[in-house]
């Protein structure tokens, strides 16, 4: 078995989407018990006999076999999906009714409509978004927890709450129902943008945490892509986003682990297939009335993928779109990018007056890229001294080790760039004084 | 060259995420090869199931079982070729199971000369 492959975990959420929908939602703890037993069962037969041809195959068949034993067991004591009730009640309708709904296409709709179901109103964003990675991607508890960077003891607590609320929808979400469908569709979306935020920028020190994140997010927005009601337009530019901003993964860090700059990234290792993929997307995004968030961030990221060298960045028409994402979603976050694009086209010290006027931006205060901005800008308008204090207050904010080292060549950077200074006063001195002298 | 039984106990219940099994997987296969490669896997042997029936006695009395603890259950075997216990003994110490709790018994097949 290749071991870049998660077998485990991308059949983790098929099978348990499958099993919920048979059982009905209300069981999903039920559910998540014959998937693990499914797996234990593997385990056990494969460790000797080797892995199968067909691995998912030979899962799906043992987690169907398992469904069908609990459905003729439990039938009298347990009640099962509402909608399928009657045919799962009679011997007759029960194996070929099990087996449809284990068909592949009943398959990727179960997905969709687990999906779905996780991004329920009750629930937090963030809660969603852990539904989605816990469910769906398979991820434990303690490879959720460690996503997010909080304890297992929080993650597990947000989980079983989570489920609770999942379980206590009575059934799962109608993804027929094109008004229904429409009507949660944007908190679906957010959830994948949130998820793959999480992965890009996420605090997860681990590297390989963030390439998956990115890749779960965009494994399931090509999913609702499938689906006729998901793919619009504004789910097309969010897929855009999602290639866009990946085709930058492989080089956001060095061979060392260090973090690097968008500015001084290598751009000849961007993945050009994903840019491709992602203008192509970007395209198809392109219709109807509707302008997102989604749309103005994949047409920043598009900006910088075209640019092949980081000087033949068009920052003007960055600051532009920027501006128009400020009046779709104002966060400071935004705000900030917009000043550092602004410090771009017309200097740092128009940056950094721009980062003055944001208005929230002590929401800022425990986010370290922004007393990084700060330094970088304070730096290039050659004040050493402050930029080094802000490049100080970012370290103390860092999140991981990556951030820490990243932040810490700053702050050398900034001393490193104070004694060459006085290097060059001094030549410059000695100059003026040759010339006195002269 | 003799032959010996690897008889592998326990080690199934231990909760793991989806990456620790397919770590779990990729280390089986590993050992198997290593074993295949250096002529010492005469056969994999199979799984059993844990759950089976018991025949006792003359008065072939059948019930359910064995209910052994799980850490005791044999959980599957294989055939393996060594110079002597030792040896055998020796090459079953990269087992897999042994990191989850489990345990090989490592039996010789009883050599009969007829």
């Amino acid at each position: 078995m290749d071991p870049g492959d998660h077998l485990f975990r991308r059949e983790s959420g098929r099978m348990v989407a499958a099993l919920t929908r048979i059982f009905g939602v209300h069981n999903l703890a039920l559910a998540e018990d014959v998937v693990q037993d499914a797996f234990c069962r593997a385990l056990e037969v494969w460790r000797i006999r080797g892995v199968p041809q067909n691995p998912s195959a030979w899962l799906m068949a043992t987690a169907k076999n398992s469904a069908l034993d609990v459905l003729r067991r439990e039938r009298t004591a347990r009640s099962f999906a509402p909608e399928l009730g009657r045919f799962l009640e009679s011997e007759w309708t029960l194996a070929p009714v099990v087996e449809e709904l284990f068909a592949a296409d009943a398959i990727k709709d179960d997905l969709l409509r687990m999906m779905f179901s996780c991004c329920h109103p009750r629930l937090s964003e963030q809660a969603q978004v852990a539904l989605v990675l816990h469910i769906l991607c398979g991820f434990s508890v303690d490879e959720t927890a460690s996503a997010f960077v909080t304890t297992h003891a929080a993650t597990e607590k947000r989980l079983t709450r989570a489920k609770k609320v999942l379980a206590g929808s009575k059934r799962l979400f109608d993804v027929t129902a094109p008004a229904d469908f429409s009507a949660r569709l944007p908190a679906v979306q957010r959830a994948l943008y949130l998820l793959f935020n999480e992965g890009y920028h996420g605090a997860s020190a681990e590297t390989a945490v963030h390439v998956e994140l990115c890749g779960e997010a965009m494994r399931l927005s090509a999913l609702l892509l499938e689906h006729a009601l998901g793919a619009t337009p504004v789910t097309y530019a969010l897929a855009a986003l999602m290639c866009l901003d990946a085709a930058r993964l492989p080089t956001r860090v060095d061979a060392a682990g260090n973090l690097i700059s968008l500015l001084d990234q290598d751009r000849s290792k961007w993945d050009q297939q994903l840019v491709v993929e992602g203008l192509r997307f970007l395209e198809l995004s392109a219709t109807g009335s509707e302008l997102s968030e989604y749309h103005v961030e994949a047409a920043i990221a598009s900006i910088h993928s075209c640019a092949p060298r980081t000087e033949d960045t068009d920052w003007e028409t960055v600051v532009s779109l920027y501006d128009t994402l400020m009046t779709i979603r104002p966060t400071p976050i935004v705000a900030l990018n917009r000043a550092i694009a602004i410090a771009q086209t017309q200097g740092p010290e128009r940056g950094l007056e721009e980062i003055r006027s944001i208005g929230d931006r002590d929401r800022l205060a425990a986010y370290p890229f922004y007393s990084a901005t700060l330094g970088e800008l304070e730096l290039r308008r050659g004040r050493h001294e402050r930029a080094r204090e802000h490049f100080r207050a970012a370290l103390a904010l860092a999140r991981n080790p990556m951030e820490r080292r990243f932040l810490d060549g700053r702050v050398g950077a900034c001393e490193r760039d104070e004694t060459q200074r006085a290097y060059y006063e001094q030549v410059w001195e000695t100059c003026l004084a040759a010339e006195d002298g002269s | 060259m003799s032959e010996f039984t690897y008889l592998y106990r326990g080690g199934r219940d231990t909760p793991q995420s989806a990456e620790q099994r397919q770590k779990q997987l990729q280390k089986w296969a590993a050992w198997f090869k290593e074993l295949g490669t250096s002529g010492h896997l005469k056969e994999l042997g199979h799984p059993l199931e844990s759950a089976g029936m018991v025949v006792k006695g003359s008065q072939k009395i059948v019930t359910d079982g064995p209910y052994a603890e799980a850490k005791d259950l044999v959980g599957g075997f294989s055939l393996i070729e060594a110079k002597d216990i030792a040896q055998a003994v020796d090459l079953s110490k990269g087992c897999p199971i042994l990191e989850v709790g489990g345990s090989v018994e490592v039996r010789p097949v009883m050599q009969i000369n007829m």
